[in-house]
């Protein structure tokens, strides 16, 4: 983290392209791109997790139907196997389902929602414990006491309980009958609960280290606020171990919300998730309609797989002792 | 140890108290229960004497009280849905959660240490490989692909293995079990295959870790000088010094295991406790909700608390830390 000081009396111009550039050569020159560049197993994880993110970002542009509107839904359609089997038909690449709807069109929305919901998930989560964990960690003693405990509490209970129970009691609040959008929201807000935990203990051990630092006290000498010195200072200096946990969490993030979704307790029919795709193929599993439930259940695996791998990747590369 | 012990015991309760106060705010968040007793056409009059039959028109503090001290003797008011008492339906069908829980466990044991033993002795072979890959699968796939994914190869496809369901059972006083007849069992293998392939893979990979350190030690360096066999070596001592941890943390994945059985028994339709929770989060039915989250607490809690306490009676080193606060 050797920053150049950029003199303060540039043009805004100059200064513009300076930084950019530098930036681009720091992180080309960086140990870590070089430990990218040696892996080709990342380099295929980073391509494929980019490209499921471009898929979702493009999906109506890509899809031969929008599968959310149904006047554009033929039941004449329906049932049709994928292209490269004796009966499929174009544009139907991975097939159509039981009301007619194009799998691979359905992918693309559910990877979308699976995505939006994984991502937002991710960002309450680590906003929620990054910021009990500063609070924690800078302040210590009672409050220090109270977070750590409820941490300590929640840490028993595996989070796919945890967000199982937000969304029954959303549910038995706003009652049974939530829009999709709202359910959405439940989602985000039940993973961002179950996950918080750990990016609170590790930002709590971090900045009791930090805060000890010549530059904190420092900080506290000049009299800055203590919210400028946790989140202007402190914060940036533990930012390495939240990366590594916010993109295994992401993985996790994405298998909660499709498990809540298969298990019917997460988004509806009519605005599907990859694991709502995957709960509708099971009933169809037994007729032999195989395609159904098999091609959302490959992106979903592939998406995982490839977050883990970046996820591992990066654990390592940002933690020289491991090597 | 007492005093460590004892106060372990109060945080438990502490624990199982705020448990019970969420299980019983989900009571007040679903609107006014007279209404589920009662028909529309129900004089006003009426409804007051069921609602003080219940008691609804006591203090908060006292009604929770009232919750509380029902729950600890096991009762926890009647399912919406089934109209029977909570209690009845919990008993019914833990013996199932329990049994498949155990069998996932023993599964994920013995092929976790298995296949962890293997890849720390062998690092660099084909097999070793092949675990590592499983391993990776084990831990990115969603329970619920695997399930399906085995459903489709071994019912659909090869027709081996039945797709649902507990198989017969054979009732042992209360307790029920799959484990007596043939299609119990045959019942019982794709669940738990699937329940316990994630905890196999934790269990691999903490003892091949744990494995490789242990060999780097001076005693292990010892052992060899002393020209003891490769094999004494490896199990006797390496292995020896590694199940520690790995039974303690097996033993705290228990109540994992038995959370996670919610996805397994949904895709496999098994008659146990999760699926009875899934649907009841489906239909809000607030009285299973709460009573399952009870239930399962107190399993989690119990662990938590008999592996904090065995590990300062297995472990001394801790003891000294733990008795000297700090």
């Amino acid at each position: 983290m050797s920053d150049a000081v950029v003199p303060h009396r540039l043009e805004p111009n100059a200064q513009a392209s300076r930084s950019g550039t530098g930036w681009l050569k720091r992180a080309l020159d960086s140990d870590i791109f070089y430990s990218f560049r040696r892996s080709r197993m990342t380099m295929v994880a980073a391509a494929v997790t980019i490209l499921f993110f471009l898929l979702a970002i493009f999906a109506s542009q890509l899809s031969v139907q929008n599968p959310f509107d149904p006047a554009q839904l033929q039941l004449m359609n329906s049932r049709i196997s994928p292209l490269w089997t004796a009966e499929g038909q174009s544009p139907f690449l991975l097939g159509t389902d039981e009301q007619g709807r194009d799998v691979f069109s359905a992918i693309l929305y559910g990877l979308r929602i699976s995505l939006v919901v994984g991502v937002l998930g991710v960002v309450l989560a680590g906003t929620l414990g990054i910021t009990l964990g500063l609070i924690a960690g800078y302040f210590g003693g009672t409050i220090d006491g109270l977070i750590l405990r409820i941490a300590d509490v929640q840490l028993t209970f595996p989070a796919i309980l945890i967000a199982l129970l937000v969304n029954g009691v959303a549910k038995s609040v706003f009652g049974n009958r939530l829009d999709a959008m709202s359910t959405l929201a439940v989602l985000v807000v039940a993973i961002g609960l179950s996950f918080w935990v750990q990016y609170a203990r590790t930002v709590r051990g971090s900045v009791m280290v930090e805060k000890n630092k010549d530059y904190v006290a420092a900080a506290q000498l000049i009299g800055l606020p203590a919210p400028k010195i946790i989140f202007r200072h402190v914060l940036p200096n533990t930012m390495g171990p939240i990366l590594v946990i916010a993109t295994i969490n992401l993985a996790l993030a994405i298998i909660t919300e499709a498990t809540l979704s298969f298990l019917g307790a997460g988004m509806p029919d009519t605005m599907p998730s990859l694991g709502t795709l995957i709960r509708i193929g099971n009933n169809y599993l037994f007729a032999g309609e195989w395609w159904i439930v098999a091609f959302p259940g490959i992106a979903l695996a592939g998406l995982i797989l490839s977050i883990n791998l970046l996820g591992d990747w990066l654990r390592d590369a940002l933690n020289p002792k491991l090597r | 140890m007492l005093a460590f012990t004892l106060r372990r015991a109060i945080q438990a309760i502490g624990v199982m108290i705020a448990v019970g106060v969420i299980a019983f705010s989900m009571f007040r968040f679903a609107g006014d229960p007279v209404n589920q007793i009662v028909s529309l056409d129900t004089p006003a009059a009426e409804r007051e004497a069921v609602r003080k039959s219940l008691g609804l028109d006591d203090p908060v503090p006292v009604q929770f009280a009232r919750y509380f001290g029902n729950a600890v003797q096991f009762k926890f008011g009647v399912s919406y849905q089934f109209r029977q008492p909570v209690s009845n339906l919990l008993m019914e069908r833990m013996p199932a959660t329990l049994e498949l829980a155990a069998c996932a466990t023993v599964l994920a044991m013995v092929f976790g240490i298995l296949m962890g033993v293997y890849s720390a002795l062998r690092r660099d072979t084909i097999l070793t490989k092949f675990f590592q890959a499983v391993s990776l699968i084990g831990i990115s796939l969603p329970t619920f692909l695997i399930g399906i994914l085995l459903i489709y190869l071994f019912s659909v496809t090869l027709g081996w293995l039945p797709s649902f369901g507990r198989g017969d059972v054979v009732r042992i006083g209360w307790w029920t079990t799959g484990l007596l007849t043939l299609s119990g069992l045959k019942a019982l293998i794709m669940p738990s295959i699937t329940l316990g392939l994630f905890q196999m893979t934790l269990i691999m990979r903490l003892v091949r870790a744990e494995m490789l350190e242990v060999l780097r030690t001076d005693y292990i360096r010892f052992a060899r000088a002393r020209g003891l066999t490769t094999r004494a070596i490896h199990f006797g001592h390496a292995l020896k010094n590694t199940l520690v941890p790995v039974i303690t943390v097996a033993g705290l994945q228990f109540g994992s295991v038995i959370a996670f059985a919610i996805i397994t028994e949904t895709v496999f339709q098994w008659p146990g406790m999760g699926l009875l929770f899934v649907q009841a989060v489906q239909n809000v039915d607030i009285p299973i909700m709460a009573a399952y989250l009870l239930m399962v607490s107190l399993i989690f809690v119990t662990i938590n608390l008999v592996v904090d306490i065995l590990y300062t009676i297995v472990d001394p080193r801790l003891r000294s830390t733990i008795s000297r606060p700090a």
